[in-house]
């Protein structure tokens, strides 16, 4: 099922996904992946504030490309998302709800986010040009001597998702791959 | 002897540079779009068409096709009646690097150590692979590896006794638990025999080849065969969200090994499959 969202993703918005859904979504979303991510949880484990308020926002594991001149922000795809697994616990604990990567997540974030109530999108792969012109703005909020890796304020239009893994750990990664497989292992 | 100055290398590299993460390169084009008209999972086919719609776009607006423009893997074949001028190879292969990734707008990757990190801001050092060949010409081979897909690459020292079974179930077993992680569908390069690093070797330089291309002996070609029909059948698909098409092709290589050994690396690439080359 096709559905629009607007961020902030609250918890209502969380209890209306299934795994499965297409979204389109707009809004404010913020990048980070893994080095960022790693200075977010340092600055928890130190007690210090957050560059921004987790609570019902969306993280996009993004490195953008430079933009070019004329551009809002290069291509920027999802990257693998795994590598974020032992440091999103605590971002949940703080009232994140979304997601947004690609490929397999680990089972304590699974039930992290059943625990917390949150929302695990997957954009494609590999197909950042795309994905880049639902990109309306972008600004460097935090960590800007981390190059590609710093954290960005995004604001996206009718940006296209899949929601892989629901509040309830409903896995499309798992139903989908299951229905297609001639050979198990 | 002929002259060929470095400088010629540098200025071949930044225009690879920006060519590879531009356009797709025709043979992994022309799969993917042949695989449109099989794929059997409607969201598969739905994803496959916007992967080929990414590729159209970037081509067009001279914008890379993905964020992650990769590690910059160089293979270079030289000539032995070459005599380079005019400086440095390999300070010259990284300016070629350092201007293709600047003046092309690509993503900066590399971190300057592996356990410090901190990025370099110019995508070097490159991975530079050099091999002395008969002849008096330069070919440069050039293959941004993104880690996605690298991250999913496996090696593994079988006993001789696990023979071809061993080696056709572990590249199905690599393929299986990279699932959706290395962008799929995928294209798999196999090294198998020599020792652990020429196996690495053989492995990333498979993926320097054509689609499609068979290997010269007929066992090992039939190994492709089977190889790439059993991981059509892992039901992964695009982007691991369900499909028959989950590898685009795959090639092996192989070498002469110990008595004692059968070193075998998987090497994963995505579906942008970046390679190009040129010879001066």
């Amino acid at each position: 099922m096709e559905k629009k969202i607007t961020t902030p993703l609250t918890q209502e918005k969380v209890k209306e996904l299934r795994a499965g859904d297409k979204v389109l979504l707009s809004g404010v979303i913020y990048t980070g992946r893994d080095a960022a991510h790693k200075r977010l949880i340092d600055a928890l484990d130190e007690g210090k504030t957050l560059p921004f308020d987790v609570k019902d926002q969306v993280i996009y594991y993004v490195g953008p490309a430079p933009a070019q001149p004329g551009q809002v922000i290069g291509s920027a795809g999802p990257t693998t998302s795994y590598r974020m697994d032992d440091l999103t616990i605590p971002l949940l604990e703080k009232g994140l709800t979304g997601m947004i990567g690609k490929g397999a997540r680990g089972d304590k974030v699974v039930e992290g986010m059943k625990q917390n109530g949150a929302i695990y999108f997957a954009a494609i792969g590999g197909a950042g040009a795309l994905i880049s012109s639902s990109i309306k703005s972008s600004e460097i909020i935090a960590y800007e001597d981390l190059g590609p890796e710093a954290i960005r304020k995004l604001v996206v239009e009718d940006m296209p998702v899949y929601v892989v893994i629901d509040s309830e750990g409903n896995d499309m990664y798992k139903s989908e791959r299951e229905k297609y497989a001639k050979e198990k292992m | 002897m002929r002259e060929i100055s470095v400088n010629e290398i540098t200025k071949e590299l930044k225009r690879m540079c920006m060519e590879a993460n531009y356009i797709l390169s025709a043979d992994v084009k022309e799969k993917l779009e042949s695989q449109i008209q099989v794929e059997a999972s409607p969201i598969g086919e739905s994803i496959l068409r916007d992967i080929v719609k990414n590729a159209n776009i970037a081509k067009e607006n001279s914008v890379p096709m993905c964020q992650d423009t990769g590690m910059a893997v160089v293979f270079l074949e030289i000539g032995q009646d070459v005599h380079l001028i005019d400086g440095n190879l390999k300070d010259a292969v990284n300016e070629g690097v350092r201007q293709g990734y600047g003046e092309g707008f690509l993503r900066k990757s590399v971190v300057k150590d592996p356990i410090l990190r901190g990025n370099t801001g110019d995508n070097t050092p490159a991975i530079i692979h050099m091999d002395i060949v008969p002849g008096d010409k330069v070919k440069i081979t050039l293959a941004p590896k993104g880690f996605g897909s690298e991250n999913m690459s496996r090696s593994k020292m079988l006993k001789p006794s696990d023979g071809m079974q061993g080696v056709e179930d572990f590249i199905i077993e690599t393929v299986s638990l990279a699932g959706p992680n290395p962008c799929p569908p995928i294209v798999v390069g196999v090294g198998v025999g020599g020792t652990i690093e020429k196996a690495a070797l053989m492995a990333k330089h498979a993926l320097t080849k054509e689609l499609g291309e068979s290997h010269p002996e007929k066992h090992i070609a039939d190994l492709e065969v089977r190889a790439l029909e059993r991981i059509n059948n892992l039901g992964i698909g695009p982007q691991g969200l369900g499909g028959t098409t989950t590898a685009l092709g795959i090639n092996v290589e192989t070498y002469p090994t110990h008595i004692a050994g059968l070193p075998v690396v998987v090497n994963i690439n995505c579906h942008a499959a970046r390679h190009v080359e040129c010879v001066l």
